[in-house]
């Protein structure tokens, strides 16, 4: 690609949002310069690039911003298209399927997940959120089966749209683990999604962007308790 | 152009997600035979092909089924290439997308919260709709529609505002669409029920306030 495009990201380590964003220019091979964001901090670039939502991710390409992980990740798509594997399927079916799977992981499976991350001790809410993460995991185990087609990711050979959807919050379920005690990952019930996680971890364009579980935790816990801090003022 | 039975769409009347589908598919001028569903009697079709989500709309061809009505939208743009929905250009593509998006999150949210509050949460609530419109009315800024010239994506996605806010705010009793305040959200609202495939396709608007005013009730209630 031309020399003189210029790429920033506005992101967070922690953010699975962010990630998404990571592993698609990863993926084309497209080098950018990554801005971190500081938790409860708003940088002025991040303020004036996002002032509707005044959230992380933003791409920033040739001083035009970009918002919504799902669209940047479709930007990068569609503009550095040859420069490396396709990340939406080509068939407009499949294309469908994979837009389709990236709304509910975020629209429905992921606010489960943050409720059992979020969620103070004993929480009765905790256990019913982790039965629902627990049957979705089930649904994307056979969405995975079929879009798979017995290759080793959602989108075939390389990494595709939904693995990048559902992978980028990998971390986030061990850390909920851990942090509600509570068993999201079972091998007995989503081997097929336990296979592709670790082949998905492992993956060039991946693996040096999912954070430790610990740092995670540690990260989670903060967010926790600045939310409960909020809601009790 | 579809043949008779290649394109099915399960939806129901009142529907604003159905309804934008419709607009899709009439500017695509593609023939498709629309199924009612009586959403409090789903029809064991719509729980096959939808087994996830068990709404409207849901869009069949040639038996394969696509949910989500931004999905639908993005994928019947896809496969018939004429009078295109979304942008050309990438950039333009995110800013489309972008607004699709406001309109499903926080649009929608914040009309609900309207319609389901009562005293100083109404109150509330109306301000914070207010200021959704508001950054939709500094959006369409100089511009006609937010896809430009002529609707777009967006202009589809967003569409139910220019007609079913006007409901909520006869149902649930609150003023928001001030065209002092909002000239340019107030304008795009006139020009879209007027654009002629809007117009033509849109359901009644008495039956509609009984609709859900009965729905409000009935969510109150509960």
């Amino acid at each position: 690609m031309a020399g003189d495009q210029e790429l920033k990201l506005l992101g967070s380590w922690a953010s699975p949002f962010v990630i998404r964003a990571r592993i698609a220019l990863n993926l084309k091979g497209v080098g950018y310069e990554f801005l971190e964001e500081g938790l409860g901090t708003k940088s002025e670039l991040l303020l004036k690039s996002n002032p509707v939502y005044k959230q992380i991710p933003v791409l920033i390409h040739n001083g035009k911003p970009i918002c919504e992980s799902m669209i940047i990740v479709q930007y990068i798509d569609e503009v550095w298209a040859a420069a490396g594997p396709s990340i939406l399927p080509s068939d407009p079916y499949d294309r469908a399927i994979a837009r389709f799977w990236a709304v509910y992981i975020d629209d429905k499976w992921f606010p489960l997940l943050w409720k059992i991350i979020i969620a103070k001790a004993d929480d009765e809410e905790t256990a019913e959120a982790a039965e629902q993460v627990i049957a979705g995991l089930q649904l994307l185990e056979e969405a995975f089966e079929k879009c798979s087609k017995g290759k080793d990711f959602f989108g075939g050979k390389s990494v595709g749209c939904i693995d990048i959807a559902l992978g980028c919050y990998f971390g986030w379920v061990k850390a909920a683990e851990k942090m509600a005690g509570v068993k999201l990952l079972d091998k007995e019930k989503i081997p097929l999604l336990m296979g592709w996680a670790e082949r998905f971890c492992s993956a060039d364009a991946v693996k040096e962007l999912m954070p430790e579980v610990d740092k995670l935790i540690e990260h989670g816990k903060m967010v926790r308790a600045r939310l409960n801090a909020a809601a009790t003022n | 152009m579809a043949s008779g039975g290649e394109v099915k769409l399960f939806g129901m009347w009142a529907s604003p997600a159905v309804r934008r589908v419709e607009w899709a598919l009439k500017i695509k001028g593609i023939e498709y035979e629309y199924i009612e569903e009586d959403l409090s009697n789903k029809s064991t079709s719509l729980l096959e092909y939808n087994p996830i989500n068990k709404q409207v709309p849901v869009l069949l061809h040639k038996g394969k089924p696509i949910v989500e009505s931004l999905v639908m939208i993005e994928y019947i743009d896809e496969v018939w290439n004429h009078n295109p929905i979304l942008p050309e250009d990438p950039y333009e593509r995110t800013k489309a997308r972008f607004w699709a998006t406001y309109s499903e999150g926080k649009c929608r949210d914040a009309v609900g919260k309207v319609y389901f509050t009562e005293g100083e949460e109404k109150e509330n609530a109306i301000k914070y709709l207010e200021d959704i419109v508001r950054v939709l009315d500094e959006e369409l800024k100089g511009k006609r529609f937010f896809g430009g010239e002529n609707i777009g994506f967006s202009d589809l996605v967003l569409g139910w505002m220019a007609f079913w806010l006007p409901v909520a705010e006869e149902v649930a009793s609150f003023e928001v669409l001030d065209s002092e305040k909002f000239p340019w959200f107030a304008s795009w609202t006139d020009n879209f029920l007027q654009v002629p495939v809007i117009k033509e396709n849109l359901p009644p608007r008495d039956k509609t306030v009984e609709f859900f005013q009965n729905y409000r009730q009935q969510r109150l209630a509960a």
